[in-house]
């Protein structure tokens, strides 16, 4: 089982106020967790990787932690959520999948049991690689206000043999929703869908 | 963390970063070296037009030096003045003047960015630029009493990528408990200063 090497650990916050719109009286939130890490697997082709999912564990409840401490420490206040990783030159874009397991459970455990599917998103790509990190209601993915995303990188990340992985949640619907569509207040939160 | 007191500056956005490097060049860093940043987004009042008296920027630089230092100290969790060093930027949205990221940052923003942090005898490194959304800042980074200790210059980039509108200023001040991760160019070292003329 490859070690887990962390180079670096970024947290981003963004409080939203208005988007031109009334000023919301209670601002939305958005967190990014990020984190870059050695990529075992660089530079050949490496038939079996799944193993290292496992590895990413702990990692992906420390990052989900950092977040709702970034939150201002309860769970409860997160509605959205979603998650993506940029590999570096000499990986491959499976790597980055390797994600999506750690990353994913790790959210839905620290919510406790959260239902919806984590959206993600994941790419190749070179030192200061911008990455939109899809974000969906965190009990039913057609809830059309939580649709959002939130723009994370670093810029000296990924090097050629690295993985920047990110996890994001959100407080709330967009500041200005108004599109319709499922309501949060109207989820069943059965399927995760509705 | 979420309401904030009313403020002269109409804020769109706050966004705050903090970085660790755990590793560099494959050596382990122990502690992490950890900075942080605090950025507003607001609504630029001189913006479109020649305004000659910048007193309203003026002001809202001095707010805006308590309120982004305090999120940035909280954003590194550590008291204010275990802050080692500093720096601060502003990005002008197109349809303003880089005058107007010069009122905000140095007639008054220093004196509460000082007060936060317990003393900072030092100048704020600071850099400005005009921009569109998305634009790079790349805050400049000193000892915040010693201008001259090597190992903590460096610097911080930050952006936003729907920031700054035509009409907005994005304002950013950045603090750091540490110099770079491995610091090997010899100069006055922090163990030192002398922490009296700012310099040395």
């Amino acid at each position: 089982m490859p070690e887990v090497v962390i180079r670096k650990m970024v947290t981003c916050v963004e409080e939203i106020f208005h988007e031109g719109g009334p000023i919301a009286a209670q601002p939305l939130r958005r967190a990014a967790a990020i984190a870059v890490i050695r990529n075992p697997y660089a530079g050949s082709y490496v038939e079996n990787i799944a193993g290292f999912m496992d590895d990413l564990k702990p990692l992906g409840l420390q990052m989900a932690r950092t977040l709702i401490g970034a939150l201002g420490g309860d769970a409860k206040v997160v509605e959205g959520y979603g998650k993506g990783a940029i590999v570096g030159a000499a990986g491959e874009l499976e790597h980055g999948a390797l994600w999506h397991v750690p990353g994913g459970y790790a959210m839905r455990e620290v919510l406790g049991g959260a239902k919806a599917i984590v959206a993600s998103t994941k790419k190749v790509g070179g030192p200061g690689t911008r990455l939109d990190v899809p974000i969906t209601h965190i009990n039913a993915s057609y809830v059309r206000s939580h649709f959002d995303a939130m723009e994370v990188g670093v810029n000296d990340a990924p090097r050629a043999d690295e993985i920047l992985l990110a996890l994001v949640m959100t407080t709330g619907p967009r500041v200005h929703a108004r599109v319709g569509g499922l309501k949060a207040s109207e989820i069943k939160g059965e399927d995760g869908l509705r | 963390m979420n309401a904030i007191a009313p403020t002269k500056a109409k804020i769109r956005k706050i966004a705050t970063f903090v970085e660790e490097t755990h590793r560099e060049m494959d050596r382990v860093i122990s502690p992490p070296t950890r900075r942080a940043a605090a950025v507003a987004v607001i609504e630029n009042p001189c913006a479109g037009k020649y305004v000659e008296d910048l007193s309203e920027l003026i002001a809202i630089g001095e707010e805006l030096g308590e309120l982004l230092t305090q999120r940035a100290v909280a954003a590194l969790g550590i008291p204010g003045a275990s802050c080692e060093s500093y720096g601060k930027a502003a990005a002008v949205g197109e349809d303003g003047e880089i005058e107007h990221a010069a009122a905000i940052l140095h007639p008054k923003l220093g004196t509460p960015v000082r007060r936060v942090l317990g003393k900072g005898a030092a100048l704020i490194p600071s850099s400005k630029k005009r921009g569109g959304m998305d634009v790079v800042l790349d805050i400049p980074l000193g000892h915040k009493d010693a201008a001259y200790v090597r190992s903590h210059f460096d610097g911080m980039e930050v952006r936003l990528n729907d920031a700054p509108r035509a009409k907005e200023i994005m304002v950013a001040i950045a603090v750091t408990d540490s110099g770079r991760p491995l610091p090997r160019v010899g100069g006055l070292n922090k163990d030192q200063i002398k922490g009296e003329d700012g310099l040395r």
